[in-house]
């Protein structure tokens, strides 16, 4: 198991390096943006670019842009949205708006999520099981800015329950914070719930029917007992991986429920460096959500291996 | 019991069945189905999928049809129009598409200056008043009541009478429209020091008191202010004239080489476009129609999404029934690459494709090429796991045994087997595809308006900055967006459940 996991961590690290070679190369191929004349930076940025290799062939570009990050943790400085100042610094200054709209929905999708599917598969095939399987195939099929503006204009229009917008400052949590963020966390959740009221509900109808779960009930088990015993641990084998994948999610975030509640974050700085062909943000934004991708799918494949002692890809025996 | 068990019959009782007849088989009495047609009676046995299917065909036939047959195009933008709510002047007359708008708070003077329109151009603006308010309030010492109406306009009738300043030329030509058609569209010219130096509201024509309201006549008319000075009218006008003119009210005033008059838009309209404003959902916020805006949004979306999933499909046919068939290290090395290009978020790869490629072979295709460079993936693994199932089988072994090569094995012997699955996974691709177009043009990291007119992702983000005060630009392409999204999802479901061949003759 744990060579596995390590073999898992190995390739993940030599795919993300490859992919970052891709779009570094990509990236740098671009004609450089015009910096102002007047600015006091712009000698900095020019020196850096200097000190950078910008005139030297991309693989020793690449090196020093490695070897920067590993030796000082220095993804450059921003060449256009916030002139002169690191880019590191920004991203970090982003990542607790983000955390926190996704961290809310979260707690508040799983439960909500579980229980739906739950209470769909148990009534499979009454009309509460009709309602809650339409209202998922709905919201997985509609975009997310759709309900995005739907939640915008009823809540926050018509009844004037919550702000348009995030509200401004960095004290993420008081009230009137908590009150702000509810919609873009509504707008975040619907898509999760939908999803793990799918899983729950697919996995959940399919265990219940196995035999099993007769034995079960033959030996004298009542049907709560042999649910939550016997049929939901089944079903945790496929939702706890899901879980896990969610929370790497967490630091993504969406790009467009940011835009859309103005909440400042790294999605909403990520869409400003490519409006504002900020290559650098761009750069480590790049690098941040396809870590993210590769860790998710990794947690998602060892935790079915530690979850089900059935699903041990990589041992031999 | 035993005396039947041991009953005798004698042999002459028993004859032949089939005594003078020759014996063969017997003749099918049913016809065979095969295994299109039986997937179509599955198909058609799931209500839901059927009437998505439905609504799917009318929504494709919208986007065929509207762009075709609308009276706008993608470049007809009002600038006046904007945001306006959906109207037609047929329907209107049945109390519906009646350009309703709802105005707040409107006190006696602004109720004149609606009456005034009324008046002037003979078009009511006023549909309904929802709400009359009563508030007491102490003037010169006295308590006085004074009342204000919500009221539900008709927004193209309540924009009333412009400014607009024309060439000679143009006034000339407008004036000549006029006399051919009979509609009015130049009106009377008001000098603003006739009505209380009032400058900025063109649609003031009466004469006021000093508290802005209208001055009555004995009858209780209202008292035009038109100008009568015709040392500053600009050129000579032998056109309509209002009904009631002396003959000496004055059309145009002398600007710098122009004229400026005041001229009715609604009539303004028919002169520019030949025909009356008829906007089924509205405008946007650039003056587009958006019930041609939305049909050629959908049209682009959904021949760029057939588009993808047409190449990504050979694509990835070809690539999974190579990684299937030969297996091994060559599997290996085909999976390592599609790991990597998997891994590339979508945004970033579109936007770098835009900035590399969009100058060059244009938005459109490197849009394509982005979707082209990560989408085969998942129809690569499909095929791969079909190929997988397949190759090992009797029917191949013999094909080899017989000696046809590798090729035909794979796309004559194994392929075919295969193809159902990756067909009916097309129908699940494409709102894929639509959904990540729609979210590209939303965000603006995509801006395909200059080669599709406008899509859909880009009407709804035009929308979204009036969200509140014209509801109606987001709504319309939000409703169709969804209706297609579900409806995709649902037929392809059905799809995917009819020709899965595992639940054959399971409902039978």
């Amino acid at each position: 198991m744990v060579k596995y996991i390590l073999q898992r961590i190995l390739y993940m690290i030599m795919v993300f390096f490859i992919i970052t070679l891709m779009c570094f190369v990509l990236v740098r191929m671009l004609p450089l943006p015009v910096l102002p004349p007047e600015d006091p930076h712009t000698t900095v940025v020019l020196m850096r670019r200097e000190a950078l290799g910008y005139n030297e062939p991309y693989l020793t570009q690449f090196w020093l842009f490695l070897k920067n990050i590993f030796t000082n943790w220095d993804w450059g400085l921003s060449e256009k949205l916030y002139f002169g100042q690191n880019v590191w610094d920004i991203f970090v200054s982003k990542l607790p708006a983000t955390m926190i709209v996704n961290l809310y929905s979260i707690i508040g999708s799983i439960p909500i999520g579980i229980g739906l599917g739950i209470f769909a598969a148990l009534k499979k095939n009454t009309w509460i099981d009709y309602v809650i399987s339409t209202l998922t195939m709905v919201v997985i099929s509609v975009p997310s800015f759709v309900y995005a503006f739907l939640i915008q204009y009823i809540f926050c229009f018509k009844l004037q329950w919550f702000p348009f917008l995030m509200a401004g400052g960095t004290n993420y949590f008081t009230w009137k914070m908590f009150l702000s963020l509810v919609p873009p966390v509504m707008a975040l959740s619907f898509g999760t719930i939908a999803g793990f009221v799918r899983t729950t509900r697919a996995e959940l109808t399919e265990v219940l029917t196995s035999e099993f779960m007769l034995l079960a009930r033959t030996k004298g088990l009542t049907r709560a007992q042999a649910t939550v015993r016997h049929a939901l641990r089944n079903c945790f084998v496929v939702i706890v991986p899901a879980i896990f994948g969610q929370f790497i999610g967490i630091l993504g975030g969406s790009l467009i429920i940011e835009g859309i509640f103005a909440i400042p974050g790294v999605g909403g700085l990520t869409l400003n460096a490519i409006n504002g062909l900020d290559y650098n943000i761009f750069m480590l934004s790049t690098c941040f959500y396809t870590a993210i991708g590769l860790a998710a799918s990794l947690v998602v494949d060892v935790s079915y291996g530690f979850i089900d002692p059935r699903i041990r890809m990589g041992s031999k025996k | 019991m035993t005396d039947m068990m041991n009953e005798r019959i004698p042999a002459e009782k028993f004859a032949f069945v089939q005594e003078n007849e020759r014996l063969h088989d017997k003749e099918l009495q049913t016809k065979a189905r095969s295994f299109f047609a039986d997937a179509m009676i599955r198909f058609g046995k799931n209500k839901s999928s059927v009437i998505a299917a439905w609504i799917l065909l009318f929504l494709v036939l919208y986007a065929v049809l509207v762009p075709v047959f609308s009276q706008y195009t993608a470049d007809d933008k009002d600038p006046m129009y904007v945001n306006y709510p959906p109207f037609s002047p047929f329907f209107s007359q049945f109390g519906f598409l009646n350009g309703a708008k709802t105005i707040d708070s409107q006190n006696d003077k602004a109720m004149d200056i609606w009456k005034g329109i009324a008046i002037e151009t003979g078009m009511d603006p006023i549909i309904r008043i929802r709400n009359t308010h009563e508030t007491e309030e102490k003037r010169r010492g006295q308590m006085v009541k004074r009342y204000t109406y919500d009221l539900e306009v008709n927004a193209y009738y309540a924009m009333g009478i412009v400014y607009r300043n024309f060439s000679y030329a143009d006034y000339q030509k407008l004036q000549d429209w006029q006399n051919e058609t009979g509609i009015q569209v130049i009106y009377p010219y008001v000098d603003s020091e006739d009505i209380n130096g009032i400058s900025d509201n063109s649609n003031i024509w009466y004469k006021m008191n000093s508290d802005g309201t209208a001055l009555l006549d004995a009858e209780g008319n209202y008292i035009p202010a038109y100008s009568t000075r015709s040392d500053r009218a600009g050129v000579p006008y032998n056109s309509l004239r209002l009904a009631g003119d002396p003959g000496d009210w004055v059309y145009s005033t002398a600007k710098a080489g122009s004229v400026q008059c005041r001229i009715l838009y609604y009539n303004y309209y028919i002169y520019l476009n030949g025909h009356e404003p008829s906007y089924l959902m509205g405008t946007n916020v650039m003056g587009l129609d958006l019930f041609t805006a939305i049909g050629l949004g959908a049209r682009f979306s959904l021949i760029f999404a057939v588009l993808v999933s047409v190449i990504n499909l050979s694509i990835g046919a070809v690539y999974g029934s190579i990684q299937g068939y030969y297996g091994g290290a060559i599997d290996m090395t085909l999976d390592r690459i599609a790991d990597i290009l998997s891994g590339v978020p979508f945004v970033v790869v579109t936007t770098l494709f835009q900035l590399h490629l969009a100058q060059r072979v244009g938005v459109v295709v490197s849009f394509l090429f982005a979707f082209v460079l990560t989408g085969w993936i998942g129809m690569a693994a499909l095929t791969r796991k079909q190929f997988y199932r397949f190759k090992g089988q009797e029917f191949v072994m013999a094909a080899r045994t017989l000696g046809a090569s590798d090729a035909r094995l794979m796309f004559k012997h194994i392929f075919p087997n295969a193809i159902g699955t990756i067909i009916t996974s097309c129908a699940l691709v494409i709102p894929g595809v639509i959904n990540s177009e729609t979210s590209m043009t939303y965000l603006g990291i995509v801006d395909l308006s200059t080669y599709a007119g406008t899509t859909i992702g880009t009407l709804l983000s035009q929308g979204n900055g009036a969200a509140t005060t014209a509801p109606h630009a987001m709504l319309y392409p939000s409703i169709f967006l969804g209706l297609l999204m579900i409806c995709f999802n649902l037929f392809g479901n059905g799809l995917r459940d009819a020709f899965n061949p595992t639940t054959r003759g399971i409902d039978d």
